[in-house]
């Protein structure tokens, strides 16, 4: 071939590229996600960065509607028994896999198997332990899967039974815990039925190619039921955790939405791409522990004064500059099944002022000065923000008599320490995965896991266990704000602000609703050329 | 020369072993494991998850384990991202991480050599200082700063370039990962090659071909270039090795799918399985590309080959 046909096939093969990648412009959509996702099996994510990509694929028998409010997905009816024990679940006459081979009862029973399998050692599975037996199972005193409450009646019939009344158990049946797995898939290949070449989807979109740091690439399922309403016609989830990076290509037209953004741009944002930025409440805390096995923080006063001096309503304003919310209650507002006032501390309207002399003067009275500080050290993982609230907080507290010693570490090593004890005050946050207020409150329960500063109250939970089997909506609202306040009273952490999800929205894409949960499934949204 | 070369690779066999040992037992004294997280697993769960890794076990066994896997090419499972064992995962990057390495590193000689000469034969005078400037940039702005500086200008503004990602049908988002990576070694070359460059057009052997009345190029080229070139020459090695190890930042900022960010990222999830996965293929390929720069010297110099 001589060098003038070499250069015209370059020339044609390039402007075909450009031809073919300009058509699919129109109708794909570029998420820039966040982290490397772990795996495309839901029983071993836990991050919302794979949520993304896992829920576009998998569908459980309840869903996220556009405002991530439970609805039926693979589910076409269900009913629940008059104790709130039994939940039965029609599947779908059209729910299929990709592959053509309807879901059946079996692929949600092999799910949840998987997801509480001792000896995968599941992170997430605890979620689903209302299911009756579903903890003594996956703790292993429980060997026989068959006593677990989920049972396929038939093949298009599921149903749960609870080891107790659970209200928000149709939340958590949209969760990735209680997705289906393709049955007949596993049974072929095994644990290989996550490889590309095998997996298949019963979700809006089928995951074809993973390349670990760069992206994952899903394409829309014609088998999908509701195939017709998708209007988007492929997905990429970016990996990419530097926020400057992300921005800027959002700026050069590469993404559609940016999951997270950099907050000390959040202002240029604002100014020049108006109405792009959704900041909103998020369901989560960001807390301080004290560990109260040990003093001075036994004592409830010391916490008082601690808690009391922190003023909140700088930290969202000016220490981070994204508007966080300030926190003195525990449940995030926007909670689902929590009606009724905020939780409202005695001394919260005082002024910053006031609040301080007040703390001081409890500080004095429990027998510190200048001459004889309370020193502390305060643990966070390594990052910026927690770094400035750190400094910020220890500098409020320097009028209280209290000498702050900084102490940062790695997340791993962070929590590592949280977990066994090993801290005096320590940074820490919560984003609740089911939305209702238990979520929380089992947070300050005595014995749990992620009680990292041991907070104990007999009446509390009592009152917690109370909620758990109260069916009555109003009635366990009303226990439920009773725990809320006898916590918060106790001073069992110290609420900063509540967490607010950072989404950068194109005016292209079109669909996305502001959530409490920051859950936005592709198949509602799309794109405008 | 053949048992050179073997000597030279039998010799390296205890380095590796010495490596792994190490990198195993430092990931193993650090405090804080894999599944350490915000969210604490209930310990019998947890005992689960630690017998499955085979981290229940003591730590020698678990060394031993390793090393019998290690012989038979298995780096064992990565406890970050389960879909893939440590292998594939290094597999799927290793050649992405090449290719950029050995981009930069080309883009390093080619622009450090020429611009060094430059500036040699401009001593002092404007072109010297404003290469000088150019070249200092590269070493003084970090890359974290460069890459999102040339995203602003070149993908952002001018739309030039794609701004990153990795697209195997678009060869260009690989310029800026490649400008920005070859920057900083440009520059070093560069001050090397001015300096040596400077030194040896002083010597006296070429003030006698430049008397001879031989044109300035053919004095650079044939008579002052090789000499020049030495201390060039030595530090390509270190160099070369930085270039492959050190794209972690660069792999961040324009998302591409190399393994130099599971030096760090690997590390700091406590990713046992993928950081020794990373220091051995890293450690590998540095032996090798200094078998190759060992064996070349003794072919060039006898004198190595008996030492």
């Amino acid at each position: 071939m001589k060098f003038g046909q070499v250069a015209t096939c370059i020339a044609l093969a390039l402007g075909l590229g450009m031809l073919l990648s300009g058509t699919a412009v129109a109708s794909t959509l570029r998420i820039s996600n966040g982290g490397q996702v772990g795996s495309l099996d839901p029983s071993k994510v836990d991050g919302d960065w794979e949520n993304r990509v896992v829920g576009d694929y998998l569908e459980g028998l309840m869903t996220e509607d556009p405002a991530a409010e439970a609805v039926p997905g693979q589910a076409a009816s269900y009913t629940v028994s008059p104790d709130g024990l039994t939940y039965t679940f029609k599947i779908r006459d059209d729910a299929k896999w990709s592959d053509g081979v309807p879901v059946t009862a079996a692929d949600f029973v092999e799910g949840m198997q998987r997801e509480l399998d001792p000896a995968a050692g599941n992170s997430y599975a605890y979620l689903q332990f209302p299911i009756k037996n579903a903890e003594a199972y996956n703790s292993k005193k429980l060997a026989d899967f068959t006593q677990v409450g989920i049972k396929a009646v038939d093949d298009h019939t599921v149903q749960y039974t609870l080891g107790q009344p659970t209200p928000y158990f149709l939340q958590e049946l949209t969760h990735y815990t209680a997705y289906p797995v393709p049955k007949h898939v596993i049974d072929k290949v095994g644990n290989d039925w996550i490889k590309m070449e095998n997996i298949v989807a019963n979700g809006p979109y089928k995951p074809t190619e993973n390349l670990p740091g760069s992206y994952i690439h899903s394409v829309k399922n014609a088998d999908y039921w509701d195939a017709k309403d998708v209007k988007i016609d492929d997905v990429f989830y970016y990996v990419l955790e530097d926020q400057t990076a992300a921005l800027n290509r959002y700026r050069a037209g590469e993404f559609d939405i940016l999951t997270d953004l950099p907050t000390d741009q959040y202002q240029w944002i604002q100014d020049n791409l108006p109405g792009q930025a959704h900041v909103k409440p998020f369901l989560g805390v960001y807390y301080y522990v004290m560990n109260q096995s040990k003093a001075p923080f036994s004592d409830k006063n010391v916490r008082e004064a601690l808690s009391m001096a922190v003023n909140r309503e700088v930290i969202g304003p000016s220490v981070l500059g994204t508007g966080e919310l300030p926190a003195y209650g525990w449940v995030p507002p926007g909670t689902a099944n929590y009606p009724g006032d905020q939780y409202h501390a005695s001394w919260q309207d005082l002024s910053h002022d006031d609040k301080v002399a007040k703390a001081k003067s409890i500080m004095e009275a429990a027998g510190y000065s200048d001459a004889n500080p309370l020193k502390i050290q305060l643990k966070y993982n390594t990052n910026d923000n927690h770094k400035r609230i750190a400094v910020a907080i220890a500098a409020m507290w320097q009028p209280i008599h209290v000498q702050v010693e900084l102490f940062n570490s790695e997340t791993r090593v962070h929590y590592d320490a949280l977990q066994s004890g090993d801290f005096q005050v320590g940074r820490a946050g919560w984003l609740m995965d089911y939305n209702d207020p238990d979520n929380m409150l089992q947070l300050l329960e005595t014995g749990n896991g992620n009680n990292y500063g041991r907070y104990s109250n007999k009446d509390y939970d009592a009152l917690v266990a109370k909620e758990r089997v109260t069916q009555d909506t109003a009635q366990r609202s009303a226990i439920m704000h009773q725990a809320e306040a006898m916590a918060m009273n106790d001073f069992a952490v110290i609420p900063i602000y509540y967490y607010v999800s950072k989404n950068v929205v194109s005016p292209k894409v079109q669909g996305f609703v502001d959530n409490a949960k920051d859950i936005h499934r592709t198949r509602y949204l799309t794109l405008t050329p | 020369m053949l048992s050179y070369t073997l000597r030279r690779v039998v010799s390296a066999l205890p380095v590796i072993f010495i490596a792994v040992a190490v990198s195993f037992f430092i990931m193993r004294l650090a405090p804080g494991g894999p599944f350490d997280r915000g969210r604490t697993l209930p310990p019998e769960v947890m005992k689960n998850v630690l017998a499955h890794y085979n981290l229940d076990l003591p730590i020698y066994q678990q060394f031993w384990l390793y090393l019998v896997g290690l012989v038979h090419g298995d780096l064992g499972p990565s406890m970050a991202f389960y879909d893939f064992t440590v292998t594939q995962l290094l597999l799927l990057g290793l050649p992405f991480t090449l290719t950029l390495g050995f981009m930069a590193f080309l883009l390093a000689i080619a622009v450090g050599v020429s611009s060094g000469i430059f500036a040699a034969l401009h001593h002092n005078r404007l072109p010297d200082v404003v290469l000088v400037l150019v070249v200092m940039l590269g070493v003084i702005v970090p890359n974290f700063l460069m890459g999102a500086l040339l995203q602003l200008i070149f993908g952002v503004w001018l739309k030039w370039l794609p701004a990153g990602g990795w697209s195997s049908s678009n060869p260009l988002s690989l310029v800026m990962p490649v400008v920005v990576l070859a920057w900083p070694q440009a520059a070093r070359i560069s001050r090397l090659m001015r300096g040596s460059m400077i030194e040896v057009l002083g010597t006296n052997y070429i003030r006698t071909a430049r008397s001879k009345g031989i044109g300035e190029r053919l004095v650079v080229v044939r008579h002052a270039l090789k000499p020049a070139l030495l201390p060039v020459v030595s530090y390509l090695g270190p160099g070369l090795a930085y270039l492959l190890t050190g794209s972690l930042v660069v792999e961040q900022i324009f998302g591409l799918p190399g393994i130099g960010k599971y030096f760090i990222t690997a590390a700091l999830d406590r990713d046992y399985g993928l950081v020794l996965g990373t220091t051995i293929v890293y450690m590998a390929v540095i032996l090798l590309l200094n078998l190759v720069v060992d064996v070349v010297y003794a072919w060039l110099d006898p004198k190595v080959r008996y030492r």
